[in-house]
């Protein structure tokens, strides 16, 4: 087997990159994704990494030398947080359009303004209709994981998308933990060569990327990704069991954390799946049947096996760690309330936001929205739909 | 340089059927660089006239490899190709010599894509950065840019009585700012002296390191006058002392035509519609100062360059 | 043409066929009509480097004629030409002078 370590989470995302040692990999510090480019940097000054590294002047260079490297046959990667991928925003779209399967970790950050550096999810939130397939992680082993799976869900010749990994800043980037690392021959072997059919240093069979595409086919292309991405469901849970063959840990598109006869229902993305789960343990040995839904695949949304894993549920509290400005709740809420639409049963689901701009979020603030999901099922009655957790007054 | 004879002989690389307008300068500039390079190409291009017309879905003018990606990053989208360029070469995935060009319009290059620019120019991408630069944005309907000429009138710098001169602040020279990136070969050129224009682009394509040539791109919709005369009035942009033809090389001045006597300032105004304006006798005083203007780049040029200044 | 459906293209929006907008004419955008004297060209090739729409037919550096297919009509051939070879004729009159021929 590999060998077990201790690193942040920024620290396992370089060490990932490290064994994935991309052909090209453009990247512009942001805080707190700065580790992950600081320890890449390292490597190929160490020359352990054949990677063409590219220190751009910014996040919307990174990204459009991610697409030029990807079209050039290279595995491209890139790393940023909140301002940054905002800044790379346009690109994303057009990575995601011209299906290169760039893979990219997202070190979770709100969004200015004001500017804040720490943890909210309205960064990767706000990207959700560019087109990426998006995973969260809970903690560092996932975000190993992740982007090693990534690099295969990517690539896939049913799917030929981008993948963001994300993970929480400071919260899982800067926080030490025990990470199992395989060996790099392993990952070597897993995640295999990039081929892509079409390659611009391909000068003997030149194609033309990035054409004006009016409306006689624009929406046919926009097809075509509908169609990969929603391909990239199998294909991560394909990948996901192939991993475990490697790794002995399975992934799936969601988490289903104690849900069997499980009442009462948190649905949570990101760190704070595993203070929910500390929650769960909890409130499982007094008796209550609490459970846990971790989203794992945010894009493509599971929206079928969502509905059967809440279905049965009591009541059900969404966690958004970002707001839809306007909208009625979060994002992940909005997902899931329309999800459950096609059940026959009406399951009564409440949204909270909690830990904008990367505002703590604790055990006991989990345990009062349980106490309010036990308060909903005994009076099948919503006296809030939406709610704010650790907001002053 | 090889002769035109020989050139013809070349596989021709931008297809007819592209929807540029007629007479416009942007494929004359595309066609002789393409005639000029020896080695195998990959293009990038920035968003405008040139992206536009030539790769309109389904079709494709270019029979060489391209890529556009946006407006702004025409060189951070070629730089990522260079860099897959160098891994895959230095990984043993690839052995051939390829070159990289990418193109912007003034637009693409002054304005919206100078930092990418300036990130390719620092970081030394081996690649050569064409602006080929029409004065405006041409491409979404001639508005103002930052290579407009002083005097010029725009559908966003337009003439009226409060602003009689139409675009009221000079022309920003690019050339020299990418001369201060320490480039190793920096030029303008021009497609009516399409053998200057060839010699520098070969040169820079022979050049290792990030290189840069601004060319003047005659534009008969923008620019106001009729399709035939691009030619002669790119000619007349340098032989009026507009569009000097020089080179940098490695810190180097050096210009590489200079008209024996130069022609009028004012010869260049009156050649276009853009200008009619100015013409007028309220205007007079602009028009001195523009001369003015002209006359002091070309001494300052010229002093760089080590040759004496014209007999005023 | 007939348009494809989305299962028939390429993905990403590639074009495939390099050069394919050969296969689409702008020569209907012409009002005026390139035509060479053959006797005053002396194949100086001036046009053909100017050529704005790789319209000039050029074999063995030698000037075979223009591709009608394409050529815009914008007249720098005809501006450029040293010798004076190229006329710049009104596509109205070819026009009338097919209608006739039918």
């Amino acid at each position: 087997m590999g060998k077990i370590v201790g690193l942040t989470g920024d620290e396992t995302a370089a060490e990932a990159m490290r064994q994935i040692n991309p052909d090209v990999l453009a990247a512009y510090p942001i805080t707190p994704q700065t580790e992950i480019v600081q320890n890449f940097s390292q490597f190929v000054a160490n020359g352990v990494v054949s990677t063409e590294m590219i220190r751009v002047e910014s996040e919307h260079s990174a990204m459009s030398a991610c697409i030029g490297a990807a079209a050039s046959g290279a595995r491209a990667m890139t790393a940023t947080s909140a301002n940054g991928l905002a800044l790379m925003w346009e690109i994303c779209y057009i990575a995601a359009s011209y299906r290169l399967p760039i893979v990219m970790p997202l070190v979770n950050r709100a969004l200015s303004g004001p500017i804040n550096i720490h943890c909210d999810h309205s960064d990767s939130m706000g990207a959700r209709d560019s087109g990426w397939i998006q995973l969260y992680s809970e903690n560092c082993q996932e975000i190993y994981d992740n982007l090693i799976q990534a690099i295969r869900i990517a690539e896939d010749k049913e799917v030929l998308l981008p993948v963001m990994v994300t993970l929480d800043g400071f919260i899982i980037s800067h926080a030490m933990e025990r990470v199992e690392i395989l060996e790099d021959e392993k990952v070597t072997e897993f995640i295999g060569e990039y081929k892509n059919p079409y390659s611009l240093l391909d000068v003997d069979n030149p194609v033309t990327w990035g054409p004006l595409d009016l409306y006689d086919y624009y929406f046919e292309h926009k097809r075509q990704q509908i169609e990969a991405i929603e391909k990239a469901g199998e294909v991560i849970q394909r990948v996901g069991k192939e991993f475990k063959e490697i790794s002995g840990r399975s992934y799936e598109l969601m988490e289903n954390y104690r849900l069997e006869g499980a009442d009462l229902v948190i649905v949570a993305a990101g760190s704070t799946a595993g203070t929910v789960k500390a929650v769960v343990n909890q409130l499982r040995e007094e008796g209550v049947k609490a459970g846990l839904l971790k989203i794992r695949a945010f894009r493509p949304f599971p929206v079928r096996e969502v509905s059967q894993a809440l279905k049965n549920a009591k009541a059900v509290a969404i966690l958004d760690r970002s707001v839809s400005f306007g909208a009625e709740g979060g994002p992940i809420f909005l997902e899931i309330r329309s999800a459950l639409f096609e059940e026959a049963k009406r399951v009564p689901v409440v949204n909270y936001i909690y830990g904008l701009g990367g505002r703590d979020i604790g055990i006991d603030e989990i345990k009062a929205v349980y106490k309010n999901l036990e308060r909903i099922a005994q009076t099948k009655k919503i006296e809030k739909l939406v709610g704010y957790l650790g907001l002053r007054e | 340089m090889p002769s035109l004879k020989e050139l013809s002989k070349k596989k021709e690389l931008l297809s007819g059927g592209q929807r540029l307008c007629a007479g416009c300068g942007a494929s004359i500039i595309v066609r002789q660089i393409l005639m000029a390079a020896e080695d195998p190409l990959v293009i990038s291009c920035a968003t405008g006239c040139l992206e536009v017309a030539t790769t309109i879905y389904p079709f494709s003018a270019w029979r060489i490899p391209f890529i556009h990606c946006a407006f702004e990053n025409s060189a951070s989208t070629l730089s990522g190709a260079e860099a897959a360029y160098r891994s895959l070469k230095r990984q043993g995935k690839i052995d051939r010599t390829i070159k990289f060009i990418a193109f912007g319009g003034d637009g693409g290059t002054y304005d919206i894509g100078l930092q990418a620019l300036s990130g390719v120019l620092e970081r030394g991408h081996n690649l050569l950065y064409v602006c080929y630069d029409n004065g405006a944005y041409m491409n979404t309907g001639i508005q103002r840019s930052s290579a407009t000429p002083q005097g010029a009138a725009t559908t966003t710098s337009p003439v009226g009585k409060a602003i009689p001169e139409g675009k009221q602040r000079p022309r920003k020279d690019l050339t020299q700012i990418v001369v201060a990136h320490d480039s190793p070969y920096v030029a303008q050129a021009n497609p009516a002296y399409y053998n200057d224009l060839i010699k520098k682009v070969q040169k820079a394509l022979n050049t290792e390191g990030p290189t840069f040539i601004n060319i003047l791109s005659p534009c008969p919709r923008g620019w106001r006058y009729e399709s035939s005369q691009s030619i002669q009035i790119a000619k007349l942009a340098t032989l009026t002392g507009f569009w000097p033809l020089y080179e940098v090389e490695n810190g180097k001045y050096r210009i590489t035509y200079r008209p024996k006597k130069r022609r009028p300032f004012r010869e260049w105004l009156e050649s276009q519609g853009r200008f009619k304006h100015l013409l007028s006798e309220k205007n007079k005083g602009i028009v001195e100062r523009l001369e003015r203007e002209v006359e002091e780049k070309e001494n300052k040029l010229l002093a760089l360059a080590g040759e004496t200044p014209s007999s005023a | 043409m007939k348009e494809k459906g989305w299962k028939e293209i390429p993905l990403g929006g590639l074009i495939l066929e390099a050069g394919n907008a050969e296969k689409y004419a702008t020569g209907g955008w012409r009002t005026y009509r390139p035509v060479r004297d053959e006797k005053k060209c002396n194949d100086c090739l001036l046009c053909w480097v100017y050529c704005p729409d790789s319209s000039i037919i050029v074999e063995e550096a030698k000037i075979k004629g223009f591709d009608y297919e394409h050529c815009k009509g914008c007249g720098i051939c005809s501006a450029q030409c040293p010798k004076d070879a190229i006329e710049m004729v009104e596509e109205t009159k070819f026009v009338l002078q097919e209608k006739g021929e039918q």
